[in-house]
């Protein structure tokens, strides 16, 4: 039996009967089936994915080759962006929880945002430009990130939450790859054909927009994850929003996910360490982000259902383990063929065994109607730590090497991982 | 809206959208047969033979459309508008110095793009082949033909990823031996052992004496002009902001493009010359911003690209900053003067 924490807000009440209706709702209709909304948003999720990766795929090339730009430089853009992004992703879920529950109407703006951006890359032919219609893109992004988690949480019972959002992240990230494959089959079948690609960009994220009006708009859809009515007691302002974190668990589960992701060590470095350590062939290079995303695909399902039986804090800091084990291998002297497969299995299985899995724990300490606000701080807390680590990262490897950086990152997340395993555990909420 | 309606009302969306798709695609396709027409007006180009020793010549990359399109082309030096000679070797970049040529070309795999640069002798034959990590950038060989130099963008895999870095190789010829990033090197910058995990390595040029070479090294936003040691695999900074170093036939000045404040953020450089006996610098009379290593074409001449109708044009100025430039060949990129 899920049981909130009393203390986590004042509409415990509200909330268990809530959680009631809503596995009633789908316990009427397949009490083992993943909700219909679920594979609606992880459709959507796996469309926007295709055709935004599409455009991410081709984007150097087209810089370089199509435009005669040199990208460097490009990347002081992403500083400034990163700090404004979380800013986006706090008002994307304040907004989705406003005015009783607006999920899909900030999602749907979010997905329309990012889609509206790819015809505008055609007109675009200076750095300028399309710095800003890449930020544009990324606003999209940010704004739909919390209240689609949202969405998928309120539309899964507690028990099995943690296995929706492993389809959902399968379904994204299946997304993920087929984007660059399409994107370099029509730069094959055309001459400097970038226009094709982002057209064709562009009426991939217009499907995908069109699937999630069709589902969660039109009515007499399937069951739409319901409403609550806004006034329960914890109204969602932004202040009440913030006062979730005087909750103990979903403190702690900030509190966790800030500390593990300052000892998370960003994925270009991880590439950029098993090319130097292990000595990856130049050619395989840009092929690494594809192995930790196919373990990621093919992992994420089965470790949300163990979540959902194990327990989300368990998967979650075992996915943290899985880290550990892949910094203690890119530490080592060993260098074995088979050492780069296993060092992105291991990258992988963390992604599959934190990513989603922290959504459905967190969700079970955010009332429904501050649901997307809570996931938003979460993941929010989750994006800035990650992003001063890889900060701190850089300094370290400038100072003392790389070696050495990695060294004092493997023994902060030891560190990290054995507070949060002590002294910040929240009580397993799970049935 | 029952759910057979809903399924229609996507069937024809999809439908719709497909069929846009399909005429980008189309439109886009259609593309290659209107390049594999020669333009009237433009340079004539005909197959032939094409060596790197051939006296008093330039090779390049034939941007013209027709059938010889990126195709490595000859003309002679003193006519460089003339009619082209093209070899059937196509390249990206390209660069050859003492019967030695540097190719940096695409493989089209069956998923994506590969690059990979070729060692060619005088007869354009390929007499190695090395990876190349991303979207080719610059190439150089050394006056001594000796050794051979390219840089690569390798580029962001994250969502949207906007972070690039470069990639610059060093290939010893006769040995075969390949330093596949100057990343390897010691770096000293002010006269202290540097170390950075954002250190990047474009546009080498080589010295004569098969151990000198320059390069641009840029970390935390600044670039730097490097003194490299082949032998000790040590660079040193020499100066700040310099890039696509050149180095003149005599070894006495760089030419380069420096980041002039004021200029738009995607062409913000104009051409100069600093002298390094005196490290003075001395600003070109090309007004506009310049995204090319240039060639010395004597101990007074540059050439450099611009962009152009068909990908690029060749312009030349003199190297002490008299004169005005001037376009001498249309639909052209890297040059390089063979033949001595």
């Amino acid at each position: 039996m899920y049981v909130a924490d009393s203390r986590a807000s004042t509409s415990t009440a509200a909330q268990a009967s809530a959680e009631g209706t809503t596995r009633r709702v789908s316990a009427g209709r397949y009490r083992t089936a993943v909700a219909p909304t679920v594979l609606a948003l992880g459709t959507v999720s796996l469309i926007t994915d295709v055709s935004s990766e599409m455009v991410t795929a081709v984007l150097p090339l087209y810089l370089v080759a199509g435009l005669g730009l040199s990208p460097l430089g490009f990347g002081l853009l992403d500083g400034i962006y990163n700090g404004f992004s979380a800013l986006v992703r706090l008002a994307g879920g304040h907004l989705a929880d406003r005015g009783g529950g607006r999920h899909k109407w900030v999602a749907g703006l979010g997905y329309g945002i990012s889609a509206a951006c790819k015809p505008l890359l055609l007109l675009a032919t200076s750095l300028t430009p399309i710095g800003l219609i890449l930020a544009a893109d990324r606003t999209g992004k940010g704004l739909r990130t919390a209240p689609r988690d949202a969405l998928i949480s309120l539309s899964s019972t507690p028990e099995t939450r943690g296995r929706a959002f492993g389809v959902h992240r399968a379904m994204d990230t299946a997304g993920a790859l087929l984007g660059p494959l399409v994107a370099f089959l029509i730069l094959r079948a055309t001459v400097d054909g970038y226009d094709a690609v982002f057209t064709v960009s562009f009426c991939v994220a217009v499907v995908g927009v069109l699937v999630l009006v069709l589902v969660l708009f039109v009515p007499g859809a399937s069951p739409s994850p319901r409403v609550p009515a806004t006034d329960t007691p914890s109204r969602p302002t932004i202040r009440a929003a913030l006062g979730l974190l005087r909750g103990r668990d979903l403190r702690r589960i900030t509190i966790c996910a800030l500390l593990l992701g300052l000892a998370t060590v960003s994925d270009s470095f991880v590439y950029l360490l098993l090319q130097r350590r292990l000595g990856v062939p130049d050619r395989w290079f840009a092929l690494l982000p594809l192995g930790t995303a196919a373990a990621f695909l093919l992992l994420a399902m089965p470790l949300g259902r163990l979540a959902d039986r194990a327990g989300r804090w368990r998967v979650f800091l075992a996915g943290h383990a899985a880290l550990l084990l892949a910094y203690a291998l890119l530490l080592t002297s060993w260098h074995g063929p088979a050492l780069p497969y296993a060092v992105l299995l291991l990258h992988g299985t963390f992604y599959a065994a934190t990513d989603g899995v922290l959504m459905a724990a967190a969700s079970d300490s955010v009332p429904e109607e501050l649901r997307s606000s809570g996931l938003a701080v979460v993941q929010t807390g989750q994006a800035m730590a990650r992003f001063a680590c890889s900060l701190g990262f850089g300094a370290a490897w400038s100072m003392w090497g790389d070696r050495t950086a990695l060294l004092a990152s493997t023994v902060a997340l030891a560190l990290c991982a054995t507070v949060s395993l002590t002294a910040l555990r929240p009580r397993e909420a799970t049935a | 809206m029952t759910l057979r309606n809903r399924i229609l009302v996507l069937a024809a969306a999809v439908l719709a959208l497909a069929a846009v798709a399909v005429a980008s695609i189309l439109h886009a396709s259609a593309r290659a047969d209107r390049r594999d027409q020669a333009q009237p007006g433009g340079p004539s180009v005909t197959e032939g033979r094409v060596t790197l020793t051939s006296p008093g010549s330039m090779v390049f990359r034939n941007m013209a459309w027709g059938p010889h399109r990126d195709e490595l082309t000859t003309v002679p030096a003193a006519n460089p508008s003339g009619p082209r000679t093209a070899s059937g070797v196509k390249c990206l970049r390209f660069y050859a110095a003492s019967g030695t040529g540097v190719c940096l070309q695409a493989v089209h795999g069956a998923v994506s793009d590969t690059y990979r640069a070729l060692i060619l002798d005088a007869d354009l034959r390929t007499r190695a082949k090395y990876d190349v990590p991303g979207i080719p950038s610059r190439a150089r060989v050394s006056p001594t033909g000796h050794y051979a130099a390219w840089t690569a963008f390798v580029g962001g895999d994250s969502y949207a990823g906007t972070n690039f870095s470069t990639r610059a190789a060093i290939v010893d010829v006769r040995t075969g031996r390949l330093t596949p990033s100057l990343e390897a090197y010691r770096v000293v910058k002010d006269g202290h052992d540097y170390r950075a995990a954002d250190v990047n390595f474009w546009g080498v040029t080589f010295a004569s004496d098969d151990r000198t070479f320059y390069a641009t090294l840029a970390t935390k936003g600044k670039t730097y002009l490097v003194r490299g040691d082949l032998r000790t695999r040590t660079v040193t900074t020499l100066h700040t902001n310099v890039e696509c170093p050149s180095l003149s036939p005599d070894g006495t000045r760089i030419a380069y493009k420096k980041r002039v404040r004021g200029l738009p953020k995607d062409a913000p450089w104009h051409l100069y010359v600093l002298d390094l006996r005196t490290m003075r610098e001395t600003a070109l009379a090309e007004s506009r911003s310049v995204d090319d290593q240039a060639v010395w074409k004597d101990s007074r001449t540059l050439v450099y690209a611009l962009p152009g109708d068909y990908g690029a044009d060749l312009y030349t100025v003199p190297a002490d900053g008299t004169g005005r430039p001037r376009r001498i060949s249309t639909a052209a990129v890297s040059p390089a003067y063979v033949g001595g």
